[in-house]
């Protein structure tokens, strides 16, 4: 993976930018330049590329941060921030000669508001305290990325997260409300707030899922749910792919929204229940966990058309959970089937292609062939409701070649899922890791289209440069225009 | 003007090309019937969208469709309707408020004001049903973004630009979004006579239960007085609204426990099935302000301080009518006639910096005057002006539509 290369004249001038940083931290702690300490910084959730910073900063208030990136500005100097470092994607890499931003000490709820339902948190709050610090008045923060326990509400928002719940609950694009954010010059901005809708153009719908490159994410605020009154699981087991695909295709064409539908394979099942005895049925090829939520009487009604649907589709297991300790213990093999996976393995890649559900047992026949031909296993966990795939490639990066290896055949699938009418990514970023393969979704220009957003935001690209976009065009070059000609054309079409 | 009507998109490039050479402003438009939002826009050419038609895909197990700007909406609802499914945004129709026919608007139109219905408040809105983009931008430049499946961040999600940036950005050919399930039934819980003080409360206490409530707002009896349901004008009281949508059973059972919840909080009616449906297009539509010239705002703010700002409002002009929306997150103010600014300082003045107010309707004359759209501050207008010179360097697309600064080139 080629990063930029690291300007010499930066790194020549480290003691200096240390000094300067100094100067504007003032916990004498707040900034990080010794070479074990900056260890801690060196990856994150795609621990596969590592790099050390340059130097790392803990900032403790806003004014900190926007006189860093002011600094860093005037020094020429790029920023990459960081949350809880839990991307799968490598957003959070640091670069050579970059400093790397920590939002660690960021870590509180700034206010709960039940009038308009919402809570007020500082970036560095994890997902999963969100819904703690509400739950017991009976809401939560509806995404639910299965790294909720410590990802960080801003790394949400950088990354648009999404989780098990999005069929129904939607992302974190659908959930945020407003934020307040320090661009790259050290302007501290709010966009949206605690009402709907932006006005003018839209900064907060493109602020989510912006992976770092536009600014930095200094408050966000969220809308929480009310907890639904009752959730039900159910377990079915299938003879093949194709008759679970099918089976997921209808449930949704009868009109029902589960708030949660989830596939695996068999290799995946099998992991999982040796990992943490959920009960799966091991003679299945694929099992659908679907989750519905709501009063009794609604569950009832649905489970019996889904009950209808799934005989009819071919399955040959179905079992629907009696207790909530039930329902946790189906999902606990889903939410454990990485480390399942990672147990059998002494590695794993983690991809996260979405594809229209209906080309699924194409995608998974592909698959297979792909994994003979790299001589590679793949297990297969899947958001069926939304089509989010998550092949996870086996491989032991101890045998020369086999991480490049796993690399290619994780790009053949994700071509494979452009090449269907899908996506690169349905919700772990681009970062560094899908950075090459944009081109296979978007054309030349579409990407300068993109990288003019950046422009407009940091227009020296000082911020998280690398990421993203394969071809770092300077943002004058973007700004050139070529004029054709200039005659009024179809003179022959209707004027009024 | 000149309007030339599209019947394909290399027509449009074509325009593009002309336009960027001469710096001709185009305007750019689907059914024209949201022409009356914004800033008044002079140019000598304009485009007609409303020929650029078809639905290009639909597949109903997949919940998506994608379909040319320029089919109306209500043809796509009545498609949508025979397999069971709808768009959830409850896309409203502005036509007869801004005095033009019903069911005139385009799906292009809709997303690039990016207007929701009374659903907003649990459904999302229609920039979030949005899921890719194709057509050109101010640069003469076929584009595409998004795509066609639910989850998906691949690069910079430039559908959220496109929605609201109404045609200042780029030019919409073809637009692929969410679909959904109709509910089997829907149900509305009504109570009668309840004060506006207490309104927003009783709203946020049922959207705060685990019932589920999909859309909650408010009349005042002058308001209820104007719709032609029995139910909501008959008894002459002001009127609080609590919708539910679900199969059968469910709604049912929602419905009761709803009207048990408040029982204690004046009379209680229910409406069923049309009634229900009628209303809330009554409601989304703000039906209830069509047939006047008055300036009208649609005011997004916290839900909590909608009495607040409304006691504001008629603490000055005692004359304004209103009415709340998405459990109080939604204000829709008609101001009296003769306020030289239509109301600006009043309305915008009372929001206190939370929330932002756009004029919807106004005269062409009011429109050029003041700021239709909730001014920006300075490092907000300094991106947005980088944004429109990234997309539309020369400010062909619908100059100063939005703000008057578009007009302005900034320097970075």
């Amino acid at each position: 993976m080629l990063m930029p290369k690291p300007n010499a004249d930066v790194l020549a001038k480290r003691d200096a930018l240390v000094a300067g940083l100094r100067r504007i931290v003032a916990d004498p702690e707040g900034v990080i330049d010794d070479k074990d300490d900056l260890r801690a910084f060196e990856c994150d959730g795609l621990s596969a590329y590592r790099q050390l910073p340059m130097i790392a900063v803990l900032p403790a208030t806003v004014r900190e941060i926007s006189d860093i990136l002011k600094y860093c500005q005037a020094e020429g100097v790029n920023v990459v921030p960081r949350g809880a470092g839990t991307s799968l994607s490598g957003g959070a890499l640091p670069l050579a000669d970059g400093v790397l931003l920590g939002l660690g000490k960021f870590n509180k709820i700034l206010e709960i508001d039940y009038d308009n339902r919402c809570v007020v948190a500082q970036p560095g709050v994890t997902n999963l305290a969100i819904t703690d610090a509400v739950k017991g008045d009976g809401f939560y923060y509806a995404p639910d990325p299965s790294s909720q326990i410590a990802c960080s509400i801003g790394g949400n928002v950088a990354e648009n997260s999404g989780g098990v719940h999005c069929l129904k609950y939607g992302l974190t694009t659908h959930n945020l409300l407003g934020i307040e954010m320090v661009t790259m010059d050290g302007e501290i901005i709010r966009l949206g707030g605690k009402h709907l809708d932006a006005e003018g153009y839209d900064l907060l719908g493109v602020m989510t899922g912006s992976e770092g490159l536009l600014g930095v994410i200094t408050e966000v605020t969220v809308r929480i749910l009310r907890s639904p009154e009752h959730i039900s699981a159910q377990l079915i087991g299938f003879p093949s792919s194709e008759q679970a695909g099918d089976c997921v295709g209808k449930i949704i064409g009868a009109g029902i929204i589960p708030a949660g539908m989830e596939m695996m394979d068999r290799y995946a099942i099998h992991a999982a229940e040796e990992f943490c005895h959920a009960g799966y049925p091991l003679d299945v090829e694929a099992l659908l966990i679907v989750e519905l939520d709501g009063p009794e009487v609604e569950i009832a009604h649905y489970q019996t058309q889904i009950d209808a649907i799934a005989k009819d589709c071919g399955a040959t297991v179905s079992r629907i959970s009696e207790t909530e300790e039930e329902r946790m213990t189906f999902w606990a093999g889903r939410k454990a089937a990485f480390p399942a996976v990672g147990r059998i393995s002494p590695d794993y890649m983690c991809m996260d292609g979405t594809i229209p559900r209906s080309q699924l047992p194409k995608v998974l026949k592909r698959m297979n062939e792909l994994s003979k031909q790299y001589g590679l296993r793949v297990a297969n966990v899947f958001h069926a409701g939304d089509g989010n795939l998550h092949p996870l490639i086996l491989f032991d990066a101890n045998n020369p070649g086999e991480l490049e290896k796993c690399e290619a055949f994780g790009a053949d699938i994700l071509k494979l899922c452009v090449e269907v009418g899908g996506v690169l990514t349905g919700e772990h970023g681009v970062g560094i890791e899908k950075r090459d393969l944009m081109g296979e979704m978007f054309s030349e220009e579409d990407l300068k289209q993109q990288q003019r957003l950046k422009c407009a935001f940091d227009p020296d690209g000082r911020l998280n440069p690398g990421k993203v976009f394969p071809v770092l065009h300077r943002c004058a070059e973007l700004g050139k225009m070529h004029v054709h000609n200039g005659e009024l054309p179809f003179p022959d079409i209707p004027r009024f | 003007m000149q309007i030339s009507k599209i019947t394909e998109e290399q027509q449009i490039a074509d325009m593009l090309d002309w336009a960027l050479a001469g710096k001709h402003g185009l305007t750019i438009q689907g059914a024209g019937s949201k022409a009356g939002i914004g800033r008044p826009v002079t140019t000598e050419q304009g485009l007609d969208l409303s020929g650029l038609t078809g639905v290009e895909m639909y597949e109903p197990a997949e919940l998506v469709m994608k379909a040319k700007a320029g089919t109306k909406v209500s043809e796509i609802q009545s498609l949508l309707r025979q397999s069971e499914q709808r768009l959830a945004f409850d896309p409203p129709d502005y036509g007869p408020l801004l005095g033009g026919a019903a069911e005139a608007g385009t799906l292009g139109g809709i997303f690039s004001a990016n207007l929701s219905g009374a659903a907003r408040i649990k459904a999302g809105s229609a920039r979030d049903h949005l899921l890719g983009v194709q057509g050109f931008t101010g640069r003469a430049q076929a584009f595409q973004t998004g795509s066609r499946v639910m989850k998906n961040v691949t690069g910079y999600d430039l559908c959220k630009l496109v929605a609201g940036s109404y045609g200042t950005l780029a030019i919409a050919t073809s637009l692929t979004f969410k679909v959904l399930p109709r509910p089997e039934k829907t149900r509305t819980v009504l109570l009668y006579d309840v004060p506006l003080e207490k309104a927003q409360p009783i709203m946020n206490r049922g959207l705060s239960s685990v019932h589920d409530i999909a859309a909650a707002a408010y009349l005042p009896a002058d308001i209820a007085a104007t719709c032609d349901i029995d139910y909501i004008r008959g008894p002459g009281k002001s009127v609080l609204a609590l919708k539910i949508e679900g199969p059968g059973p469910s709604a049912e059972f929602r419905c009761t426990a709803i009207r048990e919840m408040f029982e204690g909080e004046g009379a209680q009616e229910e409406l069923h099935g049309h009634n229900s449906e009628s209303f809330w297009r009554f409601v989304s539509n703000a039906s209830a302000f069509a047939g006047s010239e008055r300036p009208l705002w649609k005011v997004s703010l916290p839900p909590a301080n909608a009495a607040t700002v409304i006691a504001a409002i008629r603490d000055k002009a005692e004359e304004a009518d209103y009415f709340l929306d998405w459990g109080g997150g939604l204000v829709w103010v008609q101001m009296p006639d003769g306020l030289a600014d239509g109301g600006e300082g009043l309305v915008r003045g009372a929001l206190d910096g939370a929330g932002h107010a756009t004029l919807i309707r106004g005269s062409e004359a009011l429109r050029g005057k003041i700021a239709p759209f909730q001014p920006q501050p300075t490092a907000i207008q300094k991106i947005n002006a980088r944004i429109k010179d990234g997309f539309d360097p020369e400010n062909i697309l619908n100059p100063g539509r939005m703000y008057e600064h578009e007009d302005v080139k900034v320097s970075s």
